[in-house]
């Protein structure tokens, strides 16, 4: 799930300073969860909006707005409302806003701030676990990501700065380390934290990321 | 022409510890900005009653004049630098030159930290680097050491380092913090320091514990001057792996104002009369932060002069 914050009101409204009429789109997968761009959020965007004077030719909310070849279609089939659009505000996450981008010559505008790519805890409370680096490291480390959940994102053990199983950057947070610690303990494995970690590939996902599955045979 | 420098005026810190003789270190923090005089005053003032000064690089991600700049700075002013390389803010690539650069300078020791992380300075939306740490740092030294960087390509003329490393004997828990220890030497490291210690009877069971780890590393033992109550306070409260037991707290606490810091001066200088009498380590690294200028005091209370050591 990638997790998304809205932007505050002020700050979108300024992107749209110069257009007077915006079409929304909003996304029925991740930012529905994280509730910055579903159904709700989006008529609420639209009342805001119309209350500061602006028209709002239409809206869609849809899942998977970063699927491009479906914002597309979905433009297509709300054509009228998109061609008298002067802009387009996004409320997911900026794949969704790019998607948008390759949909359009327009201008484009984000209304969310994306964060991470996020576990649900529970409603409304996300957590960081995964920063896909491209080369999985979870095995070696009783499925606890250092690269994420150390602040350092370091390899070969705790740093100076945890302290009674927290991060010195915010008392709040574990350290991620010291997670690992436990867990490998716990599983009689601490001779994997006894092992020395050579430097990381971090171009393993060299960006910009590209990948192209080749099609196996048969179909069309 | 060779630009190399081989000539030292001093021994290295590896040559004394390797004659027997209790390493005594200090600490330069280099200023935000480019007037060195106070700095160089201080170097002035350490060099001959010191073995060797570290330079923080960049310390608590607070951004001043470089380690590498003042560790050559030191060597022109006849002091023995001991440079510290944080990761926090170079990438493999920028360390290695880094490295190449200091060798032929004269540098002959060096510090491998991973850094403070970047939210506890005073650049707080910059990107913290972290391509490596301080154990991969180790192990990038040994590899610059047998003439290839981490690319795996030949170097034409390697280095050379006497390497150290940190271990934080406070550390809680301190399990990881002894398996980290172990990786270090296994990476290459032939010196700890440690972060700041009071408790010398938690220190003592800490060089048990390591001993039985390794017994041939040299461990220097890290103080840091106390200077006043809120100082201890403030350290027990927000500094990770420190700890100023309450014996120590009071005796600072009930100092009247004016003979605080000359308390700070006796309570480290009967710690490094300790450390020496009772053989406890191989050497002691003061850490005056910003009163560089009382070592001196300390080193004449603790009955420690290095010319005759």
């Amino acid at each position: 799930m990638i997790i998304t914050t809205s932007k505050p009101f002020e700050e979108v409204l300024k992107e749209l300073e110069g257009e007077q009429k915006v079409f929304i789109v909003g996304c029925g997968s991740c930012a529905t969860t994280c509730e910055t761009g579903g159904e709700p959020q989006v008529a609420e965007m639209k009342a805001k909006l119309e209350a500061e004077g602006k028209t709002v030719t239409g809206t869609v909310v849809y899942e998977e707005v970063c699927h491009e070849l479906n914002t597309k279609r979905k433009f297509r089939e709300n054509k009228e409302a998109v061609e008298a659009a002067e802009g387009f505000l996004v409320m997911c996450c900026g794949a969704g806003v790019q998607s948008v981008r390759e949909a359009t010559d327009k201008p484009v505008h984000p209304a969310c701030n994306t964060m991470f790519l996020g576990n649900i805890v529970r409603h409304g409370h996300f957590v960081e676990k995964c920063s896909l680096c491209g080369d999985c490291v979870l095995e070696d480390f009783g499925a606890i990501c250092p690269v994420t959940r150390c602040h350092k994102g370091i390899l070969n053990g705790p740093c100076g700065g945890t302290d009674e199983g927290k991060c010195e950057t915010d008392k709040e947070k574990d350290c991620g380390w010291t997670l690992i610690y436990n867990q490998l303990e716990k599983m009689g494995k601490l001779d994997r934290f006894r092992r020395i970690y050579g430097l990381k590939n971090w171009q393993a996902n060299m960006k910009p990321g590209r990948v192209i599955f080749e099609r196996k045979g048969g179909g069309e | 022409m060779t630009v190399l420098i081989k000539e030292h005026a001093k021994p290295s810190i590896q040559e004394i510890l390797e004659a027997g003789k209790f390493l005594v270190t200090g600490e330069i923090g280099p200023p935000k900005g480019t007037d060195l005089e106070e700095m160089i005053e201080h170097i002035n003032l350490l060099k001959d009653k010191v073995h060797a000064m570290n330079i923080t690089d960049n310390q608590s991600s607070v951004m001043r004049y470089p380690s590498l700049g003042t560790a050559i700075l030191i060597k022109e002013l006849g002091g023995e630098p001991t440079l510290q390389v944080t990761c926090r803010d170079r990438n493999r690539l920028a360390i290695e030159a880094d490295l190449l650069f200091a060798y032929t300078r004269g540098i002959r020791s060096v510090l491998c930290l991973t850094g403070d992380s970047i939210p506890v300075g005073d650049h707080k939306d910059a990107k913290g680097v972290f391509d490596l740490e301080s154990v991969q740092l180790l192990q990038l030294i040994r590899n610059l050491e047998e003439g290839r960087d981490s690319g795996g390509n030949e170097l034409k003329g390697g280095v050379k380092f006497f390497k150290g490393a940190i271990v934080t004997p406070e550390a809680v828990p301190i399990e990881p913090q002894m398996i980290k220890f172990e990786k270090k030497i296994e990476a290459g490291a032939q010196f700890f320091q440690t972060q700041a210690v009071y408790d010398m009877d938690n220190f003592k069971r800490f060089m048990e514990r390591a001993r039985k780890i390794n017994d041939k590393v040299y461990i220097c033992c890290g103080l840091v001057l106390l200077t006043s109550p809120g100082q201890i306070k403030y350290m027990n409260n927000n500094v990770p792996g420190v700890f100023v037991p309450e014996n120590l707290a009071r005796e600072m606490e009930d100092a009247p104002k004016e003979e605080r810091l000359n308390t700070g001066i006796r309570i480290m200088a009967r710690q490094i009369r300790q450390l020496i009498d009772e053989k406890i380590c191989d050497g002691v690294h003061i850490m005056a932060i910003g009163k560089e200028d009382v070592v001196p005091r300390i080193l004449e209370e603790a009955g420690v002069d290095i010319t005759k050591m």
